[in-house]
């Protein structure tokens, strides 16, 4: 669809375009980290491709890869009608020097999306005219989305009630077992009782969901 | 007390006067008089508008009158996943409702955090504030809503403070379709 467009960018960016991909009109561009901006303004601009619509914008972690993050931009044209996938990568191992050009004095729409990626995996936009968490609260550290934040961590704001206080036991009460929906779910895995652990397929079954009793 | 599930008249006669405790008579005329606090803030609401608007009605009931100030209300309704940042909301709003309260966890997710098993859900309201009555179900359907108001209700009335929890139920649209069924066997 957009062929166009990826030897637009090879032509203007040279060897910062690393890699591009072209596959029954899914077209992606990886680019150098320091030419992002240049490729998204190319884009827009051009007007023989017109990206005039931007759709999405997020980040992926691949913990054992360097550079860690890879951020990816999905964008449209509504005159062209074709869309191209642009991506970059950043960061170290660590998730350190996560650090990136904004786009939003290319694509205003992006301005929360670089908010949400920031919030989830803490790559921080340059340049972004209001960079601060945007679904998680200010006081939550850490990035929720990154592969090496601990599943099961939580960060209450209001501490939560010891079973002294409530005066009764806050472990579920029939019908709710202690996982209720989620008999696939991370507990089962961790006491081996999971789908393929030691104890065997338990999905489904009375022990997955919990005893059922009369409440 | 404690196993006294609705209000009985203790002694009367024919002279016109009736006698009964003080805080039953109190708790008869709690019960059918609930002023509602929705706290709604996930997909659950859809099934609570079902429950408060005309084909179910749990006005029948006597908890017709929605309250938007938490001052004036007295059963809390917590309809919808609880994020870790709306429990200091959620909270808050519990401690500003005049004492006696009641408190509904409406839905999976109010009661445990349903599948939400993660960084942003608190897993169940009774982690945060006391919960009365646990209505399961994802949504729950009007019934079981229903058995949790009823049992608010007795609750109300006898005083125990326990919570409790709706017993899941067959889906009664089972039964309509065996009724649906049957009928058009006889028209044949």
């Amino acid at each position: 669809m957009s062929k166009l467009a990826l030897e637009k960018l090879q032509a203007k960016l040279g060897p910062k375009v690393l890699e591009t991909h072209s596959h029954l009109g899914d077209d992606t561009a990886l680019v150098s980290a320091d030419a992002w901006h240049e490729a998204a303004k190319l884009l827009r601009d051009d007007p023989a491709l017109d990206f005039d619509l931007f759709v999405d914008l997020c980040a992926v972690d691949y913990p054992k890869r360097e550079p860690r993050f890879e951020v990816v931009l999905h964008v449209y044209s509504t005159t062209k009608h074709h869309r191209i996938r642009l991506k970059t990568r950043v960061g170290d191992e660590e998730g350190e020097g996560a650090e990136l050009d904004t786009i939003t004095n290319v694509w205003v729409g992006s301005n929360w999306f670089e908010r949400e990626t920031f919030d989830m995996m803490g790559i921080i936009f340059k340049g972004h005219p209001d960079l601060r968490r945007i679904l998680m609260y200010p006081e939550f550290e850490g990035y929720p989305l990154r592969k090496d934040y601990p599943a099961q961590k939580t960060q209450p704001l209001v501490p939560y009630r010891t079973e002294e206080e409530a005066g009764l036991g806050l472990e579920k009460v029939a019908p709710f077992g202690g996982d209720e929906g989620m008999p696939f779910g991370r507990k089962w895995f961790e006491k081996g009782a999971g789908a393929f652990g030691e104890l065997g397929d338990v999905r489904g079954t009375q022990e997955a969901t919990g005893p059922r009793k009369d409440g | 007390m404690a196993t006294q599930t609705s209000t009985k008249v203790i002694g009367g006669g024919d002279q016109g006067f009736a006698t009964t405790r003080l805080d039953a008579l109190l708790g008869w005329a709690r019960k059918y008089s609930l002023f509602n606090y929705p706290f709604v803030t996930a997909c659950c609401g859809m099934e609570f508008m079902a429950v408060s608007s005309p084909r179910y009605d749990f006005a029948r009931f006597g908890a017709e009158a929605p309250r938007f100030s938490p001052r004036q209300s007295d059963l809390l309704w917590v309809v919808g996943t609880i994020s870790q940042r709306q429990a200091p909301i959620l909270k808050r709003i519990y401690e500003q409702m005049m004492e006696p309260r009641w408190v509904m966890a409406f839905g999976t997710c109010a009661s445990c955090g349903g599948f939400y098993d993660n960084y942003t859900t608190v897993p169940g309201i009774d982690k945060i504030i006391p919960c009365d009555v646990y209505v399961p179900g994802c949504p729950p359907r009007p019934e079981a809503v229903f058995d949790g108001l009823l049992l608010i209700q007795d609750k109300i009335a006898s005083g125990v403070r326990k919570p409790s929890v709706v017993k899941p139920r067959m889906d009664p649209a089972t039964d309509l379709v065996q009724l649906n069924t049957k009928k058009k066997e006889k028209e044949s």
